[in-house]
């Protein structure tokens, strides 16, 4: 077991906090916000250049032959710097579901045209009541000719407004919550029958309602087995957890280290507040919190890329908990300890906090993900 | 990066965990896994167990009888003997004094004791706190006065754990009451038998019988019983506590409480079914499963970094450890604590107390709430867990 960056490793860590400190400040990230898709283009060309739009392919489809690793290395930059790049569902979500799913030409004109940065990519998958059950499916596709006709409704499809395509989930048997019988489907976001209203997330990113009616998917669009997706389905979104896991360890990072910072320059009573010994303990529960989180999401990664889907289950669902635990109180002991400054939309450190805020309820919730960990009999093997 | 075992690491895994297998006598077993209290010579006798394979004292320069083990394979180790369960080996000898004495000791007590730490020959006893000296340990009051070859030593010390089987004690003194608190102390080795030094127990509240008070009235201790320079006992002491962090988030030990609390709650009903498929309880199961994890993997990062540090010098972060497992260990007492629910209230003590009577209730009830009473200590020894909060606050956080 070793913790240490291998030297490529801590190269790209450098090369990415470099990029990210030149230009991702907090008033350019209010610049890319405030843009009507909510990110920037000139962000996204330069991680393409950098390589980290390819990272988690293999290096025929232009990618670097990335793992779990390299993904938390970039999340947890990305959470530090509150990055709006659609990273998460283009190429953590749909891109791990083409490159485990798709046969090998969807997977050589889709994969290197995300390397490039020259395509958007969502996962329609959530519906209205589907909540946080991946297998909760009621949007259809039908069988016409050897193509697939498929509509529905999709929600809170993230990045969905921006997307060029979108790969939607949709039944192709079997009852609205049954396991089997779920297929995806790459879809033109553009195509007739495709409806998408985009609106903006409580963290500042972008999201979308997606209607499909009728929408035409030939047979080369289909990703893996038409009937047998949920399995693809729970292994990418296993994956975007231990990434958004990264990520919130990056954002509980920089709200403790802005906390701390505070407690040593914010003066009252003629003294900085970080003399009192109450702040100064729940500036440790806080670190305490923050280190359980970052081991979690270090296991999240380690464990992604185990092939034991049981106990890979398990153990994503561990680190979700953590995360949630940790990043609920890290993010309102931040504020509080702020005091009146941290309410101020004019402070960085209310955004993370809706952003860790919105990463706990995303894929899962903390309790969720603890009633799952608990169903499947725990951690520790009898 | 790479957070998976290596195959020599899961190889060394399964030859500890085969060796406990056979090695740890079975009386001692079912008591670790009961949770009841332990005999003198089921110490001794686990300890001389190790000795002979000689994985007696892992963590200790090969040149004093250690392994040579990394410190990822002494964790595995570790981790292994707490999930056996075995006994802890006596933490005074073999974290405490044993590394003070071959890192700062004379060659002749490093030859007189280290072989019979190893062999638990010796059994020590800490003389740290004082009634007036707990958290504030530096304001220790205990004196020797040089008088010729000798210190004379006059003072108490409390809290002194498992001092009724102890052949030595190694003691904080004031050698310099003119210095500044943390200036005047030393660091002397004293022999429980020396003439003046009277131990009177402490009941804890569980019912345990395993600290005391230890009195010192003119105890001679000859000057060579000495351990570095005198006055510099305070830095000896600040090494050897930064030794017992180490080792005290007692993952392996919560690990086996876990197993132990699924095992019974797949015994007791509730509401007709087992407790273990309530979904209110597994989850609170559960829940402390992932601060478990979340601590074994904190410990993982401090052991993997640990080569890389100064000997001697503990990562900060060790603190974590103590916290955390503290109050996961409190965390699982408590469990077991819920899991025989009202068969908690018969109060039945163990056999070498005098009581044969047949178990009221479950056979495995008795010695829980006391196990559950006891374990109140965890985020009070060994710095309490305030004063680990104060630590991370100043050398963590430069608060």
């Amino acid at each position: 077991m070793d913790f240490d960056l291998s030297e490529e490793q801590q190269l790209l860590k450098d090369s990415i906090e470099r990029l990210l400190a030149a230009h991702y400040d907090f008033e350019a990230r209010k610049r890319y916000a405030a843009t009507p898709e909510g990110f920037s283009r000139e962000m996204w060309a330069r991680y393409a250049e950098l390589g980290l739009l390819g990272l988690p392919f293999e290096e025929k489809y232009g990618g670097f032959g990335g793992g779990p690793v390299e993904t938390m290395i970039v999340m947890e930059a990305f959470g530090q710097a509150l990055v709006l790049e659609p990273y998460l569902a283009t190429v953590v979500l749909s891109g791990g579901l083409v490159q485990r799913g798709a046969d090998e030409a969807l997977k050589a004109d889709v994969l290197p045209r995300i390397a490039e940065g020259r395509l958007f990519l969502a996962f329609a998958h959530a519906e209205r009541q589907a909540r946080y059950d991946l297998a909760n499916v009621a949007a259809t596709a039908r069988k016409d000719g050897s193509a697939w006709v498929v509509s529905g409704e999709k929600s809170l499809v993230l990045h969905g407004d921006s997307a060029d395509r979108l790969i939607v989930s949709a039944r192709t048997a079997g009852g609205p919550r049954d396991r089997g019988g779920i297929g995806l489907f790459l879809v033109d976001a553009r195509a007739p029958g495709v409806l998408r209203r985009g609106y903006r997330t409580q963290d500042g990113l972008r999201a979308a309602e997606v209607a499909l009616q009728d929408v035409r998917v030939e047979p080369q669009g289909v990703i893996g087995d038409p009937e047998g997706g949920l399995p693809l389905i729970e292994r990418a979104v296993e994956t975007a957890i231990a990434a958004l896991c990264a990520e919130a360890v990056g954002a509980m990072g920089a709200m403790h280290a802005q906390t701390v910072e505070y407690l040593k320059t914010r003066k009252q009573f003629g003294v900085p507040i970080g003399s009192f010994q109450t702040l100064q303990h729940r500036a440790v529960d806080m670190f305490v919190a923050l280190e359980q989180a970052r081991s979690m999401a270090m296991f999240a990664a380690m464990m992604a890329q185990e092939d034991d889907a049981a106990e890979r289950a398990r153990a994503v669902s561990a680190a979700k908990v953590q995360i949630g635990r940790s990043g609920k109180f890290v993010g309102q002991q931040a504020i509080q300890l702020h005091g009146g400054v941290g309410m101020t939309m004019e402070l960085k450190v209310g955004h993370y906090f809706k952003r860790v805020t919105m990463i706990d309820l995303m894929f899962g919730d903390a309790d969720h993900h603890l009633s799952k960990l608990a169903e499947a009999g725990g951690l520790i093997a009898a | 990066m790479d957070l998976r075992f290596t195959e020599e690491e899961k190889a060394f895994r399964q030859e500890v965990r085969a060796f406990f297998h056979t090695a740890l006598p079975a009386n001692i077993r079912r008591k670790m896994e009961e949770g009841r209290s332990l005999a003198k010579e089921d110490i001794v006798t686990w300890q001389r167990i190790l000795n002979a394979k000689g994985w007696a004292v892992p963590a200790w320069p090969k040149e004093y009888g250690g392994t040579g083990w990394s410190p990822m394979k002494q964790y595995i180790f570790l981790d292994e003997m707490q999930q056996a369960p075995a006994p802890q080996p006596l933490q005074f000898g073999v974290n405490m004094v044993g590394p003070v004495i071959y890192t700062f000791g004379s060659e002749a007590q490093k030859q007189r004791f280290l072989p019979r730490i190893r062999n638990l020959d010796d059994w020590w006893c800490q003389g740290f706190s004082e009634p007036g000296a707990g958290s504030d340990l530096a304001a220790l009051k205990t004196s020797a006065k040089r008088d010729g070859d000798h210190y004379v030593v006059n003072g108490q010390k409390t809290w002194t754990t498992l001092a009724q089987y102890a052949d030595w004690i190694f003691c904080l003194v004031r050698t310099d009451p003119a210095a500044k608190k943390q200036e005047g102390i030393s660091f002397l080795l004293i022999d429980m038998k020396s003439p003046g030094i009277t131990v009177r127990p402490i009941q804890t509240f569980d019912g345990g019988r395993e600290i005391n008070e230890v009195f010192f009235d003119d105890v001679r201790v000859p000057v060579e019983n000495l351990v570095g320079q005198e006055n510099k006992g305070w830095d000896y002491a600040k090494f050897l506590l930064g030794n017992e962090r180490v080792g005290i988030a007692r993952v392996g030990v919560s690990k086996q409480r876990i197993r132990r609390i699924r095992e019974l709650a797949a015994l007791e009903t509730d509401g007709g079914r087992p407790l273990i498929e309530n979904p209110r309880f597994r989850e609170k199961l559960a829940a402390v499963e992932v601060e478990l994890k979340a601590l074994e993997m904190t410990q993982l990062r401090v052991v993997a970094a640990e080569g890389k540090r100064e000997r001697g010098k503990p990562d900060p972060a060790s603190s974590i450890l103590k916290l955390k497992g503290s109050e996961i260990q409190q965390a699982t007492t408590e469990l077991l604590l819920e899991v025989i629910g009202p068969y908690a209230l018969p109060y039945q003590p163990e056999p070498e107390e005098g009581w044969n009577e047949p178990p009221i209730g479950p056979d495995y009830a008795g010695p829980i709430a006391p196990l559950y009473f006891n374990w109140r200590k965890t985020s009070i020894y060994g710095g309490s867990n305030e004063i680990q909060k104060n630590i991370i606050a100043k050398a963590i956080l430069g608060l």
